[in-house]
């Protein structure tokens, strides 16, 4: 049994699955629904846009399954835009839908003189108070830095479910978490030690998936 | 808040890194691998491959090195040198990097940068800018573009400041800056023309070129508009440290990770 990390074309799909290599992750690459509706635990890269990430997704028949493990509370981990699909809807090159597995719109950064758009770069994500003791944040202190890199953050309605927020023109939830489902918006593939941290804690929190000695 | 980024950036040949890196007391201080896992612990914010292999049938070990260092390094990795077409940025991002740095080939080719966009995202092209101050002491600055860069630099007419703004409109990620007056001086960066393009644009400004001590960082960053600085020789050759750039920059106030 093993992690499905999905292939829809995403830009960072390599580098995702080379952090979860180098953390002794089992894994399976896969672009086939009936894998993923199959898999133990599943992990949605994602960079670039969400409509050309909707399309590939409802093209290839990805999104129902996505949708129905996530209902299944298939452990579940969304990356950047792949955080940003789960929502309701994104206004990103026009209104559209996404997969509803979280109620809330992905919306631009306000202008702002001060502020260039895409963020881009290392900024602090700060645990909120319910999930201060979880153990996705295993040895992660609140206020550590990772890597952002977009122009659109989620906009999620229920806070109970915002597990980490940052600050860029406005405060925004940079990680989310409902049961086994756990979404960021930075690229733990590329925040250094304390990424490959984040990705051993969710590897970890899922039953019967053991990451090989030798990295631990 | 977002923090100000240091880049180092190691000019690689035919898979080793070139203008020797002196103070890593490693047997193999000339592979770019080990260089950046040294640079990844010390602290670097991102790194930049710059490939100076003449023949671009030696650029398959440049494939090979981002390969082993995106299998090593979990940081953010640029690939820059003979980058020509989109399928050339497919094998690097393919091979590990995240993004890649355009410069003649966008001059010649200015589509090249919207054609990547498009199919990678802007935030994977990097337009890298050569700039030369063409004004004549006394005048207004101006500063002009050249490709080809290094010993045989060609002049293009275009004005940096609007090949900045327009690489911008065309898609692009983030600028390096890269004065050619500065290179190579220890003088400091060219401030004015840093500010002139980081002013006028909304993407971020990757200072490039002059580096010499830390207050040259600084001044990047607070007088130039700097997002990010690109260095070389200052950390190669072991005069400062990361961690003693980044304990000097926040020490005035730069927010560092």
């Amino acid at each position: 049994m093993s992690l499905a990390v999905i292939d829809y074309g995403a830009g960072n799909l390599p580098n995702v699955v080379r952090a979860l290599q180098n953390i002794g992750a089992p894994l399976t690459v896969t672009s086939d629904p009936a894998v993923v509706a199959a898999a133990q635990a599943i992990v949605l890269p994602g960079v670039g846009a969400t409509r050309d990430t909707m399309e590939s997704l409802a093209k290839s028949g990805l999104a129902p399954a996505i949708q129905s493990a996530i209902r299944s509370d298939v452990p579940f981990l969304g990356i950047c835009v792949g955080m940003q699909v789960l929502l309701d809807d994104s206004l990103e090159f026009g209104l559209h839908p996404c997969l509803g597995m979280v109620t809330g719109t992905v919306r631009r950064f306000p202008d702002s003189p001060t502020y260039k758009v895409p963020q881009i770069g290392w900024n602090e994500v700060y645990v909120t108070e319910p999930f201060s003791q979880h153990s996705l944040y295993d040895g992660i202190p609140s206020g550590t830095d990772f890597y952002f890199v977009h122009s659109y953050f989620c906009d999620v309605i229920d806070t109970t479910l915002i597990a980490g927020t940052t600050e860029y023109v406005t405060a925004f939830p940079s990680v989310i978490i409902r049961g086994n489902l756990v979404a960021a918006q930075f690229h733990p593939e590329k925040s250094g030690s304390m990424g490959l941290r984040f990705l051993r804690n969710f590897v970890r929190n899922i039953a019967h998936i053991e990451c090989e000695p030798k990295h631990v | 808040m977002l923090k100000r980024r240091i880049i180092p950036c190691l000019d690689v040949k035919e898979g080793r890194v070139v203008k020797g890196v002196s103070f890593v007391d490693h047997r193999d201080a000339g592979d770019p691998v080990v260089l950046a896992a040294f640079y990844n612990e010390s602290g670097a914010d991102e790194l930049v491959f710059y490939d100076i292999t003449a023949s671009s049938d030696d650029r398959n070990i440049m494939v090979d090195v981002v390969e082993r260092t995106a299998a090593e390094v979990f940081i953010p990795l640029t690939v820059g040198g003979g980058i020509r077409t989109v399928a050339d940025m497919y094998r690097m991002l393919r091979a590990g990097a995240d993004k890649v740095s355009i410069n003649t080939a966008a001059v010649l080719n200015p589509q090249l940068i919207t054609d990547g966009a498009q199919r990678y995202g802007s935030q994977c092209i990097v337009l890298s800018i050569d700039a030369r101050r063409v004004s004549p002491a006394g005048e207004p600055p101006k500063w002009e573009v050249f490709t080809h860069t290094g010993a045989n630099a060609r002049s293009t007419g275009i004005d940096a400041v609007e090949w900045a703004i327009r690489g911008a409109a065309l898609g692009a990620g983030e600028l390096v800056i890269n004065s050619m007056d500065a290179d190579g001086t220890y003088g400091g960066y060219d401030i004015e023309l840093l500010h002139a393009i980081s002013s006028r644009v909304t993407i971020p400004v990757i200072a490039s070129g002059g580096a010499g001590t830390l207050e040259h960082l600084y001044e990047g960053f607070m007088s130039g508009g700097a997002d990010a600085v690109l260095a070389a020789s200052i950390f190669h050759f072991g005069d400062y440290t990361i961690a003693a750039a980044k304990t000097y920059l926040r020490s005035r106030n730069v927010p560092m990770r």
